[in-house]
């Protein structure tokens, strides 16, 4: 039973996602964008933001300041030479306060589409999101996946101690994703 | 408990740990060698650096279960006589002065040479940035590094 609810649901993302341009009818568009608001929450928090950046020196902490040790983004978006992203960033976090945060390779998104948060409103978050020249061309359901299952996406809820969840739960997140999918992926003015 | 072997400076070794054990206390605890050094415990510092599979981990939060069938070199396997270029280098520069961090500095030299047989002074920067000096010999450590990549280019080491 539960499994033909699965199905059918994201079969439902699936047909949203493929008839987007004719799919809002009887919702406003501030009713179908409304999701975006709380996804967007998630997007400006330290734990997306710090890695989501414009350049290349990732951030860290709870208030986004510049990666201590030089860090930069190296050629694959994992470190430099000698400061490889996973010479201190290991599998899982670490529960020593202070000590770094982890997950299965640790890296920046790509620097062609960093799809940097920082400062910018909900509704332009969401149209970087969804413009495919500037996402890495992912359509819908490849960002419904990367918020679902990323192990560096998920991670971000297992921080470690001293510092913040994103502002709602992974679950909800998602949840909150495929609601805003559904509607037709509106975004907020 | 876990059996957990790796290569450590050439020789394979099996330990029965814990998996989550850091790979520092390995090293200096159970296979005594204690010139990789316990400096913060919490990767800020780069004292413990040693080299993982060609990269320079911080084994002070690397769970030793990570290096499960890996090869580990600390800076008693960078050469068996201590003449390594960069070892050499360091002498010749004078470096160390209390030397607590020199071990950690070396081998992310070592992974830097590797890569980028000559260094620029940003690449240096860039590379060695993680690994705090308290003395600040930093600038004789960069000239260290200079060095070491010419007695490398000269003898192809």
């Amino acid at each position: 039973m539960k499994s033909t609810m699965t199905f059918w649901r994201l079969a439902t993302v699936v047909i949203a996602c493929a008839l987007l341009d004719v799919s809002i009818t009887a919702q406003t568009r501030t009713e179908a964008s409304k999701p975006f608001e709380d996804i967007a929450a998630v997007l400006a928090s330290p734990r997306c933001a710090n890695c989501h950046i414009s350049g290349d020196a990732p951030l860290q902490g709870e208030d986004g300041h510049p990666h201590a040790m030089r860090v930069r983004r190296g050629l694959d978006g994992r470190g430099t030479p000698a400061m490889r992203c996973s010479n201190c960033h290991q599998e899982a976090s670490s529960l020593t306060p202070h000590a770094p945060p982890g997950a299965p390779d640790w890296r920046l998104p790509s620097a062609a589409a960093p799809m940097a948060w920082k400062g910018l409103t909900a509704g332009d978050q969401c149209r970087m999101l969804t413009d495919r020249t500037r996402n890495g061309n992912r359509t819908l359901v490849d960002l419904l996946d990367h918020v679902s299952h990323d192990r560096l996406v998920v991670a971000s809820w297992t921080p470690g101690p001293g510092r913040r969840l994103p502002p709602l739960s992974h679950e909800a997140f998602v949840e909150q994703f495929k609601t805003w999918i559904e509607r037709g992926a509106v975004c907020p003015e | 408990m876990s059996t957990i072997t790796l290569t450590v400076n050439g020789k394979a070794r099996t330990i029965d740990t814990d998996a989550a054990t850091p790979l520092l206390w390995i090293l200096r605890e159970t296979l005594g060698l204690t010139g990789t050094k316990y400096g913060c415990g919490i990767a800020q510092c780069g004292a413990c650096t040693v080299i993982l599979q060609g990269d320079a981990v911080r084994s002070c939060v690397t769970p030793v279960a990570r290096a499960e069938g890996k090869r580990v070199t600390t800076i008693e396997g960078l050469s068996p006589d201590g003449r390594h270029p960069i070892q050499k280098a360091w002498l010749d520069e004078q470096v160390p002065q209390c030397g607590y961090c020199q071990s950690g500095q070396m081998m992310s030299t070592a992974v830097l040479l590797t890569a980028i047989p000559k260094p620029t002074d940003a690449d240096i920067d860039d590379a060695l940035a993680g690994n705090i000096c308290r003395c600040g010999t930093y600038k004789r450590i960069r000239s260290a590094v200079h060095r070491a990549a010419a007695l490398m280019q000269e003898g192809g080491r």
